[in-house]
């Protein structure tokens, strides 16, 4: 599997990640690098195998539904760098 | 008393018992020494006011008679964990500016039990490094030089910061993480002593995510004594965090017997790499002869499926980080982009996302996309899982078998120079995570400690794995090498 220029330029995309078009081969070397690397995981037998998805066999604890935390409109906006009224602001969504 | 910079965490909190020292003075010369080291670019961010208002309610509490063991004690903090009003950046510049409102669990604990925090340590950027090269604030630089060399040498990654600044003397202890070797691999490039929990014994809440199913914290410090300590006072179930246990935590340090006979150390023959130099495989020959003297028995052991450790994590480490780094958008923290007339909220995140993040960020999210897309996630991403779970399975049937701990090398080399991989391959600096990333994969407790030095006078480290939630006993095991290694030599100061 190789990864071309239009490849990369897609992964960007789905990544939300700027790259500048004389960027993009060398970025799909890399991609292809990495890749070849993890391409040696194809010789090894999965038949059966369940895939791990958790690290600790445990059964996650429950909690009463009920409301924990909140009214912290001014520490969960201070960060933000742009704030307006009350709300995170950002550029026009849409047209 | 000798100054109060060459005091083990241990010997402090005697001191500090004792009324023969204070927080404060304790405070005063680590204060001192970290604010002198400029040259280690080890801290980032200097809390020294926080630090002396911890030193005298620490101070009271002793006074009081109320000190738990890390009462008093300067420590490092990674940049990677929020701490409440100082600034928590991941050593990214796409977190410039972030002051967190809360406290991360593990910083919290510490401080509970009365540690003063001197500042936050230098760190691969997002923890995607082994050499601290991809900070944003530059590297850190090990305190360690090659004979008469005075070239600059890595300290190691991601926690490069920690490792200096606890080689250094610039504090006593400091926190580290490890995904795939990041406690390890630097503590052993400066000769000191870093362990990586049983996945799920130390929060995770609020330490900035890379790879959920493999960050875990841990303590780095100059000794293992030290470790079990400080361990102790970061470990613990907390309900802000579904992974982590809900088990005691033993009395780690009281554990510290001295004894493993009758044990079993398991040594694995996949361990044992083409090219992998001399010094390297004679301190593992070393470490077995000492294992042996105290008492345990060694078995050759095979762990088949350690090859494809390394690329297994290069699929599963991205995609959790492509994930989990999604949250940088430049909408809630942080710094966004300047954007142009006219640029829409897509615009936004995809320069705020380029200028924030790394050359090396940017490539693990971007391959971590990429194996999560439509019609490779199973290509990739799930075969990846199968053989993590493979992986997994090497370490059960060895324990199975009888086999207590597992000693390997912790690193493939020595310290390099800065600078020595910039026009390598990545995989060349994956490459330095090889004995460590198993253990993450198979959620397991390891240990690096220093047992001797190559003929350069670099500081060279062993690794012992343990069975999860051992814990204590790997640490009991780990003391058994450092009684018998001696390592006594320290970095020279240039600084």
């Amino acid at each position: 599997m190789s990864i071309d220029r239009e490849t990369a330029r897609r992964v960007a995309k789905l990544a939300r990640i700027a790259v500048p078009e004389d960027r993009l081969d060398g970025l799909a070397q890399e991609f292809n690098a990495i890749l070849g690397f993890v391409e040696q995981l194809r010789e090894v037998d999965v038949e059966g195998v369940e895939p791990m998805v958790s690290v600790t066999p445990m059964r996650l604890k429950r909690r009463e539904d009920v409301v924990t935390d909140g009214n912290q409109q001014d520490a969960v906006l201070a960060n933000a760098p742009d704030a307006r009224e009350g709300f995170f602001a950002v550029p026009k969504v849409v047209e | 008393m000798s100054a109060l910079t060459d005091l083990t965490i241990a010997g402090a909190r005697d001191a500090l018992r004792a009324g023969e020292t204070s927080a404060v003075a304790l405070t005063e010369a680590h204060l001192e020494a970290a604010g002198a080291a400029g040259a280690l670019n080890a801290f980032v961010h200097h809390t020294p006011d926080l630090a002396r208002e911890q030193a005298r309610a620490a101070d009271a509490r002793l006074a009081r008679g109320d000190a738990p063991a890390m009462c008093g004690i300067p420590i490092g903090v990674k940049d990677l964990f929020c701490t409440k009003g100082v600034p928590s950046q991941a050593a990214s510049r796409i977190l410039d500016g972030f002051r967190p409102e809360y406290e991360s669990t593990v910083t919290d604990k510490l401080f509970t039990s009365g540690a003063v925090m001197l500042g936050k340590l230098n760190m691969d950027e997002f923890a995607m490094g082994s050499s601290n090269e991809t900070s944003t604030y530059g590297a850190a630089v090990n305190p360690w030089r090659a004979g008469n060399s005075d070239a600059a040498l890595t300290p190691g990654g991601s926690s490069g910061g920690s490792a200096a600044a606890v080689a250094a003397h610039l504090c006593l202890g400091a926190t580290g993480t490890d995904t795939g070797g990041s406690i390890r691999q630097p503590a052993a490039l400066t000769g000191t002593v870093g362990i990586k929990p049983t996945y799920g014994r130390v929060s995770r809440w609020g330490i900035v995510a890379f790879a959920s199913s493999l960050d875990q914290a841990g303590p780095m410090t100059r000794n293992v004594r030290d470790a079990a300590i400080m361990l102790e006072a970061m470990a613990g179930h907390d309900p802000k965090d579904s992974t982590s246990a809900d088990l005691p935590v033993p009395d780690f340090e009281a554990m510290l017997t001295g004894d493993i006979r009758g044990q079993v150390i398991g040594i694995p023959r996949e361990y044992r790499l083409d090219g992998m130099p001399d010094e390297v495989e004679a301190r593992w020959q070393d470490g077995i002869a000492m294992l042996r003297d105290a008492g345990a028995g060694i078995r050759d052991i095979s762990l088949p499926h350690t090859k494809y450790a390394l690329p297994a994590y290069y699929v599963i480490a991205p995609a959790e980080a492509s994930s989990n780094l999604a949250r940088y958008d430049g909408v809630r923290f942080g710094r966004r982009a300047a954007l142009d007339q006219g640029d829409g909220v897509t615009e936004m995140y995809e320069k705020t996302r380029a200028e924030g993040f790394g050359d090396e960020v940017q490539r693990r999210v971007m391959v971590g996309t990429y194996v999560l897309s439509a019609g490779f996630y199973d290509a990739y991403y799930n075969h990846a899982r199968k053989v993590r779970a493979l992986i997994r399975r090497d370490f059960e049937e060895a324990f199975a078998s009888g086999v207590d701990a597992i000693l390997t090398p912790a690193t493939p080399s020595p310290a390099f120079e800065l600078g020595a991989m910039a026009e390598a391959d990545p995989i060349e600096m994956y490459l330095q995570d090889v004995f460590t990333v198993t253990v993450n994969l198979a959620g397991l407790p390891g240990i690096a400690l220093p047992t001797g030095q190559d003929r350069r006078g670099l500081p060279l480290g062993l690794q012992l794995i343990g069975r999860p939630w051992e814990e204590g006993a790997l640490l009991n095991a780990a003391q058994c090498l450092e009684d018998r290694a001696g390592f006594v030599a320290r970095a020279e100061k240039w600084w």
